[in-house]
């Protein structure tokens, strides 16, 4: 049987980093292959070449035994190529056929796209009504545009990149087995993962990428998790150590915080209600795009609220800025590392400087301690193993992981009484992600309250003690961890409520207990 | 085939040497300019970078004037620069100059012929809030009603040298000049004049003012909190909201400064070079001061250098008009050369030059 697509010794440099080394690679037709990596492996890359985004320095790439080489995606379509991106590229204002249309280089008549966009839905199992306009369908339904405007060109390799990372475990179910109806007609998928789970429910073959070569290709059906994970990282994952530990006084409380959004495609905040403990780590689970970035800039200071809305410790802190917050020991740490938690083109010494000059006390009368600051900075890269050259590196020269233990131990070195991340392992290796999920722990055992949010289910599984999901700016209420199934974890996560045995901290009967002294 | 390739961090090295490099590249261009201009190229560069210092002849008079035109120049940047490295853009310093100059001579005016000691520091203080005020109309707007201070500011150069014709014809004439528009010649009474401090050193207040504040900027940009604000904000803004610097005060904060020494650099000159507020009193430095900033990266020494550097440009072009006949135009042309290849020039900062041949797919 001739392969559908062969890829030989194929290699791709940009400055600074080799992306592709000797990449080799082999997809069948009627196969579901993966393309397992972490993040910074060189999946993209490869995907890329094959969509014919960029040209690879070396190598080639072979179609059912022919030479292949695209010069842009127009030429893969026409071969028979199609991708489903991670970011969508849809415009909101329009309804789903005209965004179909618009991709189409000599579109039907609307009225027949849209009987043609109903009847693949319907045959693939993934409903879509075609009149709808984009702006008002959630994630998961975006993505099913994006789908069946590739189905539409009858491809025969459908290339997904972490499909799933917008999906709630019910929506990823009617995913898999459209994608299984489609390896029934006999069409090939390369599926870009690095959620191990899903891999072995899915796929048929999987080629596993470190470093930018491949490392080794497993048969996931037979493999266990941690073998893939093994050649994934590199080495054993190892398991968090966590102390049992007692719930102490509530510090944080949050009453009915709303915010307007501040554009047509930024999510407000509904009335969102919970409370955390002291030694407590609070999950709040969500897919990408249901306000996690507005909940920690309320949470954070930089968004105003409402001065009641928020509660730390009986003093109402809704109306403050970040350096008053930061001052009564409420800490954060956004998910976007540069420009955001570090400013990309200064050293550490200077970002410690950013968010401890107030707390850490590195300024007096307005003039800077730098040898104070350069001090803290080298504290934080010895304690989190933060691997750089020393304090006057600049931010942006560290990798992403190294960087992010930096920006979480300067927020823990700086002792908070409540700290709230956003995505605090995302694109980050997996011995860093470890240490980081572990500093967390180690913070809540010493009486800190940790909001974790995060769109990784399994890292909430691993660290939280509570549960609450955002769905569209709304957040459900909490429940133990421990409690909770997948599937009603999956229920949570798309706004519906399960149904539940117990349930804890109802905020509108939880007095704020007696406050603590603050130092 | 040409290919600017990103490189992985800025190149620190060329962050200083693109000033150089742009400096010899417009001595080149320039040259062959003058060249086809039928001028000898390299008597004309001498004319310029070197008569003026060192020429038997005219460097008596020319010499002083270096700093008599680089202090104003490097006052007036040195307040740009700040407010630019956190991208707020006042552009309007031309204004705020003439209205700093208007505010101080009103009280030296008013005052006259009052000998006090007192008088001229406080015409300095005058000079200074008068070009604060005028900046604080663009900052104003900007935190109130979020209007562009770009436009804001410009625009008000306009209204301020309507101002200035009102004043020189107007309220500010010289009662007793006959009928002759401009002030009475505040160079020429004691309360009020700015001498040079140094016989034929062209240094004046205005430039003791300017190397004040050139290293008040370094110390304020690199050990004080407002400075530490200025830089987070123009790298990273908003990694600036995260760490609570409020945008609004550093907008204040920027025009306000910049305002104040451009004012200040107007007071200094009415009461010394120019002597007398008149219809055509500004000159354009606080335009050439936008170059001079960017000349100089933005750093209070390299604008140190810069000033220099332009006033050289300025008075050996003046120069090579008088001796050697060039037009004016080309002497302007040359100025824009230098900003050309030094903003051109800048890309190698960011990126690396490839020469690569396309290989075959």
């Amino acid at each position: 049987m001739t392969a559908l697509l062969e890829i030989r010794n194929l290699r791709k440099a940009y400055p600074g980093v080799v992306a592709n080394d000797d990449v080799s690679l082999t997809v069948q037709p009627g196969e579901i292959h993966a393309l397992l990596g972490e993040n910074g492996a060189g999946k993209s890359t490869l995907v890329k070449a094959i969509y014919g985004l960029i040209a690879p320095d070396q190598g080639q790439m072979l179609w059912q035994g022919q030479l292949y080489a695209p010069r842009a995606p127009n030429m893969a379509r026409a071969t028979g190529v199609a991708m489903v991106f991670q970011h969508f590229s849809l415009f909101d204002a329009l309804n789903v056929a005209e965004n179909v249309a618009l991709g189409m280089d000599h579109p039907p008549r609307l009225r027949d796209l849209s009987t043609e966009i109903a009847r693949v839905s319907t045959d693939y199992g993934l409903p879509l009504d075609p009149n709808r306009r984009v702006g008002d369908l959630s994630a998961g339904e975006k993505q099913r545009v994006e789908i069946i405007r590739c189905l539409l060109q009858k491809p025969s390799l459908l290339i997904m990149d972490e499909p799933t990372s917008v999906l709630t475990p019910q929506e990823a179910e009617t995913l898999f087995a459209a994608l299984h109806t489609l390896k029934d007609q006999g069409k090939s998928i390369l599926y870009i993962s690095h959620k191990l789970k899903e891999i072995r429910a899915l796929c048929d073959q999987a080629t596993i990428l470190r470093h930018g070569k491949v490392v080794g290709t497993a048969d996931p059906q037979t493999a266990t998790a941690a073998d893939l994970a093994e050649l994934m990282v590199g080495t054993r994952p190892t398991a968090i150590a966590r102390q049992v530990r007692a719930m102490g006084d509530p510090i944080l409380t949050v009453q009915k915080l709303s915010l307007a959004p501040r554009s047509d495609n930024d999510t407000p905040l509904r009335d969102i209600s919970f409370v955390i403990r002291a030694g407590e780590i609070l999950g709040i689970g969500g897919v990408a795009g249901n306000g996690q970035d507005a909940l920690l800039a309320a949470l954070s200071g930089e968004r105003s609220s409402q001065g009641d809305s928020i509660d730390l410790t009986g003093t109402p802190i809704g109306a403050l800025g970040p350096t008053a917050r930061r001052a009564l020991g409420l800490l954060s740490a956004p998910e976007e590392r540069l420009g955001h938690a570090a400013a990309p083109a200064m050293t550490l010494t200077e970002n410690t400087a950013l968010t401890g000059w107030d707390r850490s006390s590195l300024a007096r009368g307005g003039w800077l301690n730098w040898g104070k600051a350069q001090q803290l900075a080298q504290d934080v890269i010895t304690r989190f193993d933060v691997r750089t050259p020393g304090p006057q590196a600049v931010a942006q020269s560290l990798s992403g992981g190294n960087l992010q233990k930096f920006v979480m131990g300067r927020e823990i070195l700086q002792d908070p009484k409540v700290l709230v991340v956003n995505q605090p392992t995302w694109g980050v290796d997996a011995a860093a992600a470890a240490a980081i999920r572990q500093a967390l722990t180690d913070l809540a055992d010493q009486g800190t309250a940790v909001i974790v949010i995060s769109q990784d289910l399994d890292e909430l599984t691993e660290i939280a003690d509570t549960f609450a999901a955002l769905n569209e700016g709304r957040l459900s209420p909490t429940h133990p961890m421990a409690d909770l199934t997948q599937e009603q974890i999956g229920l949570m996560l798309g706004g519906d409520t399960p149904i539940m045995c117990s349930e804890i901290s109802p905020p509108e009967a939880q007095n704020p207990g007696p406050a603590l002294a603050a130092p | 085939m040409i290919r600017l390739e990103q490189r992985a961090a800025p190149a620190q090295i060329w962050t200083f040497a693109t000033p150089i490099v742009a400096v010899l590249l417009t001595m080149i261009a320039g040259g062959l300019m003058f060249a086809a201009l039928g001028t000898p190229p390299v008597q004309a560069l001498k004319t310029i970078f070197y008569d003026p210092l060192f020429h038997p002849q005219f460097a008596s008079y020319s010499r002083p004037q270096l700093l008599v035109k680089a202090g104003p120049l490097i006052l007036i940047a040195i307040g740009l620069s700040l407010g630019f490295r956190a991208g707020i853009w006042n552009i309007g310093a031309e204004g705020q100059y003439i209205i700093g100059a208007l505010f101080g001579a009103g009280l030296g005016l008013a005052a006259f012929p009052s000998e006090s000691t007192i008088l001229f520091p406080a015409m300095v203080a005058a000079g200074a809030l008068g070009g604060w005020l005028w900046a604080m109309i663009p900052a104003l707007l900007r935190v109130t009603f979020r209007t562009n201070e770009i436009l804001v500011s410009l625009l008000l150069v306009y209204v301020a040298e309507q101002i200035l014709a009102r004043a020189a014809v107007g309220f500010l004439r010289n009662p007793d000049g006959g009928g002759f528009p401009g002030s009475r010649n505040l160079a020429q009474h004691s309360g009020t004049q700015n001498l040079e401090l140094f016989a034929n050193s062209g240094l004046h207040w205005g430039g003791v003012a300017a190397i004040a504040a050139v290293i008040f900027a370094y110390i304020v940009m690199t050990r004080h909190l407002m400075g530490f604000q200025i830089r987070v904000a123009g790298e990273s803004p908003r990694a600036a909201l995260f760490a609570g610097f409020a945008p609004k005060r550093l907008v204040i904060f920027c025009l306000g400064f910049s305002g104040a020494l451009a004012g200040l650099a107007g007071l200094f000159e009415v009461t010394g070079p120019a002597g007398q507020i008149s219809i055509d009193f500004n000159s354009g430095y606080g335009f050439t001061a936008i170059i001079v900033a960017f000349l100089g990266r933005l750093n209070p020494f390299g604008i140190l250098m810069a000033g220099l550097l332009m006033a050289l440009t300025y008075i050996g072009g003046e120069l090579a008009q008088l001796t050697l006949s060039l037009p004016g135009a080309a002497i302007q042309a040359f100025q824009g050369m230098l900003l050309f290849f030094l903003l051109g020039l800048d890309v190698l900062t960011n990126y690396r030059i490839r020469l690569a041949r396309r290989r075959g797919a």
